[in-house]
């Protein structure tokens, strides 16, 4: 008997009860379309914090006053932390080996006018490194100078919502703002680009950051953020930069990350995640595996004259589990298919409607939910296979 | 070529032992045409049955071609009933949702014959009962005499030596029982070995034999010419 023949007489089985087919199947679709789905959700998400990290740039440490690690002392104890202070950045740029680029990063909340508009934003006191690390795109004129470290000149870069709406019909290019009590020019406007880790870049101030220090009267920087050439220095570079402030401040009372290592974190625990959506999705798989299996001992049973017939006419017990086998395997194929384009429409549908999540249905989960529908349909099909291959076959004919 | 001897069949219905059939003996020559008669419950479907190796004998041994066939396996009985026997039934057995050609291509789909033979082959043996205008048709468009002569083209198509048909006319008007008949008769001079379980004396007197089955014995030997005339019992 061949392929195609077991394949065509199964189909017409299938198609004398369309509307019971259609149902066992839909139970299988919507197995498959949950686990595309819900993967396609995990898999975004993993993506999105993975693409947010990365474009904050690459082999970065960046330091953090204050230990956030729990030294078993009292609480409230041990005091403030030291400064983070200019000298510190100076201290780092020279000391740690490997450091290609660095940068200090100040930061406050002012509000920013030109003429009769204003607005309320973060103010950024960087220097011209942090463009570069940071990957960020200038769009007209220029980032803040470099070689600014001390001297805080009255220049600053806006993003590009802020410079929109303080100049909307006119170049924000060599205009002066105001940023609370001080007059800056604007030097530069950068490109569009959303959010990062929270913050609207596009509704920030940059300005040099000696000058965002003495606006808000700060004595400590926010950050310091360095980059080195290789991921395989970070390590160095961060017991380096620990001890030099460690010995500067006479106590170790600086944090050190290192940004790959939290997206590897973040990015397993996402792919776990998403993983485990996968599976409790796959559940509904098995559940339609139970109506496949309830549906065929149906179908076994109303043809009890068809299954005593084909012993009559000589067919093999073989080819009977077979002919009956392919139904089950049918209907689990056509589900799966279902569920398939069901599950890529249903996230092509959705994309809109999240944003700037992209909604990425892995292949392995498509290929993974359409394999498991298929041995779903050959293990919950034997039962009722089998049980059509032990009739016998005069009572079978018989209908007893 | 069909040799019985001392068959017996018994059933377990509930704890009661039945016994459908005593220890029979019987020959059908190649070519025969033999009727079986008898009351219900005299064993006439029983026997059909383990002549057409749907069925096996509890006791005796039934030879079949040389062959001892009460001592093969399934797989071999199979074998048998695909290739050496075709069997009609009275209720036509046919698959509803399979049209009349597609009913006729069943045994050699099973059989693994390839589509093009299998298209010709059946719409030689539906064309071989009559049935030539008719294969598109599915069963409920026939009516029971055209499903009963699909069913023997479905029944010969794999050319059989023999075929067992269960009451072949239970079913039909005499009209159309005497077309089935007629089918079967010339396929029976054209050499098929034809067995025919029936209760209608008309369809009896036909064969050359006649087997009356008693209380799962043969009660009587008869030719189809010394059977009493129509209508005057079983």
């Amino acid at each position: 008997m061949r392929l195609l023949d077991v394949l065509g007489f199964a189909t017409t089985a299938l198609l004398r009860h369309r509307l019971r087919t259609v149902l066992t199947l839909l139970g299988v679709a919507i197995g498959v379309m949950a686990v595309v789905a819900l993967t396609a959700l995990g898999e975004g998400a993993r993506r999105y914090v993975v693409d947010q990290f990365a474009s904050l740039g690459t082999n970065l440490l960046i330091v953090l006053p204050g230990k956030t690690e729990t030294t078993g002392g009292l609480p409230g104890f041990g005091g403030a932390p030291n400064d983070l202070t200019l000298e510190d950045a100076e201290a780092l740029r020279r000391g740690v080996p490997g450091v290609r680029r660095l940068a200090p990063v100040a930061l406050g909340n002012e509000t920013v006018s030109a003429g009769e508009r204003r607005r309320q934003v973060p103010v950024l006191g960087t220097t011209a490194e942090l463009a570069a690390m940071r990957r960020l795109q200038v769009r007209f004129g220029r980032f803040l100078p470099a070689g600014d470290l001390g001297r805080g000149a009255p220049v600053a870069v806006l993003g590009a919502k802020l410079a929109g709406e303080l100049f909307p019909h006119e170049s924000a290019l060599g205009r002066v703002v105001r940023i609370g009590g001080w007059r800056m020019r604007v030097i530069g406007v950068m490109e569009a680009r959303g959010t990062q880790l929270g913050m609207n870049m596009d509704e920030v101030a940059y300005v040099p950051v000696a000058s965002c220090m003495r606006m808000f009267n700060r004595t400590s920087l926010f950050r310091i953020v360095l980059q080195v050439g290789a991921a395989a220095e970070l390590d160095a570079a961060k017991r380096r930069a620990v001890a030099i402030l460690t010995e500067r401040h006479g106590e170790e009372d600086v944090t050190c990350i290192t940004q790959d290592a939290v997206l590897n974190t973040l990015s397993g625990i996402l792919g776990a995640l998403t993983l485990a959506l996968a599976g409790i999705a796959a559940i509904s798989l098995a559940v339609a595996g139970v109506g496949i299996m309830n549906v065929m001992l149906v179908s076994v049973a109303e043809r009890q004259h068809e299954v005593g017939l084909l012993k009559a006419l000589g067919a093999r017990r073989r080819q009977i589990l077979v002919v009956f086998l392919a139904e089950a395997v049918l209907i689990a194929l056509a589900g799966a298919g279902a569920g398939l384009a069901g599950g890529w429409g249903l996230v092509a549908a959705a994309q809109p409607l999240v944003g700037a999540l992209h909604l990425a249905p892995p292949p392995w989960a498509s290929a993974a939910a359409a394999s498991v529908a298929a041995v779903v349909g050959v293990v919950f099909g034997v039962l009722p296979a089998v049980r059509a291959t032990r009739l016998d076959p005069v009572a079978a004919l018989h209908g007893r | 070529m069909i040799r019985l001897e001392a068959i017996s069949r018994t059933f377990v219905v509930g704890t009661e032992p039945v016994h459908a059939l005593r220890g029979l003996s019987e020959h059908v020559r190649p070519g025969e045409y033999v009727a079986i008669m008898g009351p219900s419950g005299s064993g006439k479907s029983t026997l059909l049955h383990i002549i057409g190796c749907l069925d096996r004998p509890t006791a005796g041994v039934y030879r079949l071609d040389g062959e001892t066939v009460s001592e093969l396996d399934e797989t071999a009985l199979t074998a048998i009933r695909r290739e050496k026997i075709g069997f009609v039934f009275q209720s036509y057995h046919l698959v509803g949702r399979l049209d009349a050609a597609g009913n006729v291509e069943l045994p050699m789909v099973f059989a693994g014959v390839p589509r093009g033979e299998r298209r010709s082959r059946a719409a030689a043996a539906l064309e071989g009962v009559g049935m030539a205008g008719r294969t598109r048709h599915r069963p409920h468009q026939l009516s029971g005499g055209e499903r009963q002569r699909v069913a023997i083209a479905r029944a010969t198509v794999m050319r059989p030596a023999i075929l067992l048909a269960d009451e072949p006319t239970g079913n039909l008007d005499s009209a159309a029982g005497q077309q089935v008949m007629a089918v079967l008769r010339r396929m029976n001079a054209e050499g098929l070995t034809l067995v025919v379980v029936t209760h209608d004396p008309d369809v009896a007197r036909e064969a050359e034999r006649v087997v009356v089955l008693k209380d799962g014995r043969v009660g009587r030997r008869l030719t189809g010419s010394e059977l009493p005339a129509s209508g005057s019992g079983k």
